[in-house]
């Protein structure tokens, strides 16, 4: 019976400690929400509250979508869906291609380009961005939607390497059947393989299209003109007091920024959670 | 097993002598690599050959590049103050937010690792603030928390206390505020953590504690050497994802107050776009890879006197 009791009072002890860890996890989302309700003259009152002594959710969010330098928010928030949409489609599909081929062809240098793409990942993609740049320019790409898609589009060594992972997993058999039934390397992987590495696929869907509507640093560098920026950038420009000085259309468009991935979340948690258990990605 | 089998099959059937490829299989391979291919010549290969060449040159857009030999290099470590507090500050950040997170990640894991209702919901709150972390407004919110009108001042003022700057204001404690919203973001840690914390066995446990074993010896002579492979992949992620800071440092703080938030990417994106001194950013850019480099190498070679690998494991 004693060691029941304790056993209790030791659980109560851990949901306290749970919850108000979980309290400061969540208070400075909450805070932003909070805040994207309250009205500008009183949201530096009682800053830490939770609760809008005066509430004006029209106001901020009308004029939050009102946007800034003449361009309405909802351009901004087409052009981030675009370039997230087409950039996580082509990146997967292209990781998808190359992790089949460098782990289920046997083919002449395979294991060098393997090479290839772990080093990649060791690169951070910011150091390869002046040259990037001037190529694009040269190009004549900069501020347009492609250059943003184009660092995705070709595949990304974290994905191909989840993939790749996933399909070492899968007896070569299957393929060897698959040929004798007269499948060819591209019909194995659309008819057999595709379906076994779904969740590879999916996870790597997810985290492509956070990582894209996210992207801030590689937007801030090729984007020049207002209407073609994305989230990211205009709530950039909302932030500088000499272009927008108002605090509760700032934190609603940082509410609504955040709104998809949040969706996303609720939506896909249980992948995502497995996801980054198995494969240790970095969210 | 199996896959040990097919390996050995497929060895076999290779034969002694060179490696033959049929034909039909190096064209599918290079079809289905060839967009990646694409994207690797055309966003890596050339751009780090064009980086290495202009790192060797006087060059900002509008001029043609100038070759100047070593200069830029000589001018970043002999008279380049701004680089050497750039530095600083990167490594500050990467060394102190890295173990602290991870420890973090990994005690918030081993409370997480017992049966208790409502795991999963308490799971789900700590992860949150990783898959957002890296978007603007996380930032922008940080700003605000931490800012002189912002949450943690008013906290005080209702304590009485009265300060004259913010700890986003004061040089002491402005890069501490970044580490603290790193810390933050801690999730994605534990849940690798909490997945290979449920792959140890529970005899081992048992078996210890039937040795009479503490709680404390079982963590440093059981749990952790288990853990370390986790930990080792962990390290080299985030030590690699550290030293590429850029969002936080330009939102929150653009580098300030006195350069004391100024990362490594920072002012290399200050040296290329605002002075458009391109070479010499090219030249920064190539001193990060080699130190990022020397992280991992050193990490790779140290692995074996710490990292335990399990003698069955493949």
């Amino acid at each position: 019976m004693g060691m029941r009791k304790a056993k209790r009072i030791h659980s109560v002890w851990f949901h306290v400690g749970a919850c108000i860890l979980g309290f400061f996890m969540i208070y400075p989302l909450l805070w932003l929400l909070a805040s994207s309700f309250k009205s500008n003259t009183t949201m530096f009152t009682n800053t830490y509250s939770l609760i809008p002594v005066q509430w004006d959710i029209s106001g901020n969010y009308g004029s939050g979508f009102e946007g800034v330098g003449g361009v309405p928010f909802l351009t901004f928030f087409w052009n981030s869906l675009l370039v997230t949409v087409v950039g996580t489609a082509t990146c997967v599909v292209s990781s998808l291609f190359a992790a089949y081929a460098l782990s289920r062809i046997r083919f002449r240098l395979s294991k060098f380009w393997f090479g290839c793409v772990m080093m990649t990942m060791m690169i951070p993609p910011q150091v390869m961005v002046v040259p990037q740049y001037i190529i694009l320019k040269r190009m004549n790409l900069i501020d347009t939607e492609t250059s943003l898609v184009l660092p995705w589009g070709f595949g990304t060594a974290f994905f191909i390497f989840l993939m790749v992972q996933f399909f070492r997993g899968i007896p070569r058999e299957l393929d060897e059947a698959a040929e004798i039934d007269g499948c060819g390397k591209i019909g194995t992987l659309f008819r057999i393989l595709i379906p076994i590495v779904k969740p590879a696929i999916v996870t790597s869907a997810i985290f492509a299209f956070y990582w894209i509507w996210q992207d801030f640093f590689q937007p801030l560098i090729f984007m020049s003109s207002t209407e073609k920026f994305t989230i990211p950038l205009a709530l950039n420009m909302y932030l500088d007091p000499n272009s927008y000085n108002n605090y509760g259309g700032l934190f609603a468009m940082s509410v609504i920024s955040l709104l998809p991935v949040i969706l996303f979340f609720i939506i896909f948690q249980k992948q995502l959670v497995e996801g980054i258990a198995t494969e240790g990605l970095k969210g | 097993m199996k896959m040990r089998v097919i390996m050995m099959k497929e060895k076999n059937s290779r034969g002694p002598g060179r490696k033959r490829y049929k034909p039909a299989d190096n064209a599918a391979g290079y079809l289905m690599l060839a967009p990646w291919l694409v994207g690797f010549a055309f966003m890596w290969l050339a751009p780090a050959l064009i980086s290495v060449y202009y790192s060797f040159t006087d060059f900002n857009l509008l001029n043609s590049p100038k070759l100047i030999g070593f200069a830029n290099y000589v001018r970043i470590f002999t008279a380049d103050k701004t680089f050497y507090q750039a530095l600083k500050v990167t490594f500050l950040y990467v060394l102190i937010l890295v173990p602290l997170r991870l420890a973090f990640a990994l005690f918030v894991a081993m409370l997480l690792n017992k049966n208790h209702k409502c795991l999963g919901l308490y799971r789900t709150f700590y992860y949150i603030p990783s898959i957002i972390g890296g978007s603007i407004a996380v930032s922008i919110v940080w700003k605000q928390l931490f800012g002189s009108r912002g949450v943690i001042m008013s906290l005080l003022e209702v304590f009485g206390i009265h300060q004259q700057t913010s700890f986003l204001g004061n040089p002491q404690t402005a890069l501490g505020v970044i580490i603290v919203m790193g810390v933050w973001q801690f999730g994605s840690s534990m849940l690798i953590f909490l997945s290979a914390l449920k792959q140890i066995p529970g005899s081992i446990y048992e078996s210890a504690m039937v040795d009479g074993a503490k709680p404390a010896r079982i963590f440093w002579k059981i749990t952790l050497p288990l853990l370390t492979p986790t930990i080792f992949f962990n390290l080299i992620l985030q030590i690699i994802n550290g030293f590429r800071v850029f969002t936080e440092s330009y939102v929150i703080t653009n580098g300030g107050p006195l350069d004391s938030t100024l990362s490594y990417v920072l002012y290399l994106y200050r040296r290329a776009f605002t002075y458009f001194d391109m070479g010499y950013s090219c030249a920064l850019a190539w001193i990060l890879v080699a130190i990022i480099a020397v992280f991992t190498i050193v990490l790779f070679k140290t692995q074996k006197n710490w990292v335990y690998y399990e003698a069955g494991e493949n």
